[in-house]
């Protein structure tokens, strides 16, 4: 499986989710948003760069409290919420932001 | 993804109109090659998938005598055909329990019984094709192990074990299933199901400290890796992560501090959870295990705590003394040692249910149940927990425990219809190893059941949040709750409620 981007193919999981972590740019992003049906504003860019920032440091995404926390500090504490970052990431946003973040699903029971 | 659709609540839970093949679509992904050797099976599906799967039954039936005697005693009764939550919801009539373990009886009588070798017609012996194969991945993959069908079985059939057996044989031949295998490769990797390496535990828990800090204005601890507590805590990983599932994890922090209790967790033994047991396979099941060991002998603990995730429960309370010596009956130099190094004044393990309730019986925690007022709570009762294993000194132990400690810090409680709780209960459909994306729309109908029982109390008594104890049932709710109708966020833990009544630094 793969998305086709400016003429490149990215290889992706059977979810979607992309192969290769270092392939990811933004127009990688924007393509796997539009598959989402995800409209991406500046507060989705917020969120999936703090992700990847997160996922740089410590090879994991960020817990969602800590994403929520972060997110507060960036947009106001108003939006300091999951069910903000659900508004924005529907499917739910550990696995939908990932996804566009260019992360690996987080596995378990989340 | 596949559509996904919630059928509509009925006003009589009644069985439903059969549908054949109505789930003949629905299978999760398959473990690729990496994910497969990890755990030590085949890449892919092997040329000679047919004489080893064969060959593997015959193991498993001399390993196992209870799997030759359910597989020999079933007399097609039907009494189970209307007790899965798989088959209410989807109406496929292979997800009645007795047709779902037919897929395989079929192949045991024609391999391993007289009668099946000479005349497989007239008994209904049958041969294991590549389709049968294909339906045991389906339809095995639509079991959640959750062991309801057993409960209404005159001969108790433990149907699970038939299901685990299957898991077990398509793992052997090379048709393993992604979810499953790739978290049980992330335990030996890196010590839990979601990957979460020692230092983005380390920051999570430090930010929590953070937040209890300014929640409560009290200094609660989440320590890590702390060598000479008294309690080690092994809890599910979506404590550390997920909502509602982080709130429970602070009640049990908070639990600690009022009690003044020593605890750890550890990066070494960072999941409850044993998927071991949904593939059932013995040896994945004791590596894991193995690991809470280790880390116990590690840091020298007293006592271990178990969080709230159902089948660690099972595993922790049925298995752990023979697979890792915590509790008695483990003999070999570790489990010696173990032993010499617990607490034996208390149950080892013990479920953090237990140790809450005991301190609130002794007067140990200082409760406001007002402060649970906006709520009205109802209890969901998860599978593992209810049907394969107990908690306290009396029978029943693991049904009153939770509900004593759901009333003692909340004032509005309310009983959901019997026959869908206690031993009852029905799946919240997301258990045994099928909590995964793909898997989506039979996990929505798998909760029709539940659903329903939750709509009645939530319509005639106000119901507004449903508490469990278990990781997978928070989980699977807050991803279906919507298909129903229902806010996400009315479900969480028992130590959710607690964490909101409990009041620090009142304590006189």
């Amino acid at each position: 499986m793969g998305i086709e981007v400016n003429g490149k193919t990215y290889e992706t999981d059977e979810e979607g989710y992309l192969t290769n972590l270092g392939e990811w740019n933004e127009d990688v992003a924007a393509a796997i948003a539009v598959e989402e049906k995800i409209d991406m504003t500046q507060n989705h860019w917020e969120v999936v760069n703090f992700l990847r920032e997160y996922y740089n440091e410590y090879q994991i995404a960020p817990a969602v409290r800590v994403l929520t926390k972060a997110i507060g500090k960036k947009l106001g504490p108003e939006k300091a919420s999951n069910s903000y970052l659900y508004e924005l990431f529907p499917y739910g946003p550990a696995k939908q932001a990932c996804k566009i973040a260019g992360l690996p699903k987080p596995t378990g029971c989340v | 993804m596949a559509d996904v659709t919630a059928p509509p609540l009925r006003p009589f839970p009644v069985a439903p109109p059969v549908v054949p093949d109505a789930m003949a679509a629905s299978k999760p992904y398959v473990a690729n090659e990496k994910m497969q050797e990890a755990l030590g099976f085949p890449g892919s599906l092997v040329d000679d998938w047919h004489d080893r799967a064969i060959a593997k039954m015959g193991e498993l039936l001399g390993n196992y005598r209870s799997l030759r005697v359910y597989l020999d005693a079933c007399v097609h009764c039907g009494a189970c055909s209307d007790k899965c939550h798989y088959y209410l919801g989807t109406g496929d009539p292979k997800n009645m329990p007795v047709a779902r373990q037919d897929l395989m009886r079929g192949v045991y009588r024609r391999h391993f019984t007289v009668a099946g070798k000479l005349f497989p017609k007239l008994v209904g012996a049958t041969d294991l094709t590549k389709d049968l194969l294909d339906d045991w991945y389906k339809y095995y993959n639509q079991c959640s192990e959750c062991r309801r069908c057993s409960v209404f079985c005159p001969y108790g059939i433990d149907t699970a074990e038939v299901t685990m057996a299957a898991k077990e044989i398509l793992d052997t031949v090379g048709y393993g299933q992604k979810y499953s295998n790739e978290i049980i490769g992330k335990v030996h990797r890196i010590g839990n199901n979601l990957g979460l390496p020692g230092p983005a535990l380390e920051d999570t828990l430090l930010g929590l400290e953070e937040d209890t800090k300014e929640e409560t204005g009290a200094d609660v601890k989440f320590p890590l890796d702390q060598k000479g507590a008294e309690v080690l805590l092994v809890t599910p990983s979506a404590d550390f992560f997920a909502e509602p599932h982080v709130e429970s994890l602070i009640g049990y922090a908070k639990v600690f501090h009022q009690a003044g209790i020593s605890w750890t967790l550890s990066s070494h033994a960072s999941e409850a959870g044993n998927f071991g047991l949904f593939i059932g396979n013995y040896e994945q099941m004791r590596t894991i295990a193995l690991r809470i060991r280790e880390a116990a002998l590690e840091l020298g603990v007293k006592r271990i705590v178990v969080g709230e995730c159902g089948h660690a429960w099972r595993v922790a309370y049925s298995f752990w003394n023979t697979l890792a010596g915590i509790g008695a009956g483990g003999d070999d130099p570790f489990a010696r040692q173990l032993q010499a190094q617990l607490d034996s004044r208390y149950r080892q393990p013990t479920h953090i249910c237990e140790l809450t309730w005991d301190l609130i019986e002794r007067g140990a925690l200082v409760l406001d149940a007002e402060a649970n007022d906006h709520r009205v709570v109802t209890f969901h009762d998860s599978c593992n927990v209810a049907r394969a294993s107990r908690m306290g000194d009396t029978p029943g132990g693991q049904f009153e425990i939770p509900r004593a400690i759901v009333r003692a810090v909340s004032n509005r409680y309310v009983e959901m219809r019997p026959g869908t709780t206690r031993e009852a209960t029905f799946c919240c459909g997301g258990g045994g190893g099928l909590l995964t994306d793909e898997l989506l729309d039979l996990r929505v109908k798998g909760a029709l059941p539940r659903m329903e029982s939750l709509r009645e109390v939530a319509d005639g008594h106000g119901v507004n949040f449903m508490a469990t104890i278990c990781a997978i049932c928070k989980a699977q709710f807050t991803k279906v709750l919507p298909y129903y109708g229902f806010d996400r966020s009315m479900v969480g833990g028992v130590h959710q409620l607690v964490s909101t009544a409990i009041r620090l630094g009142a304590k006189s």
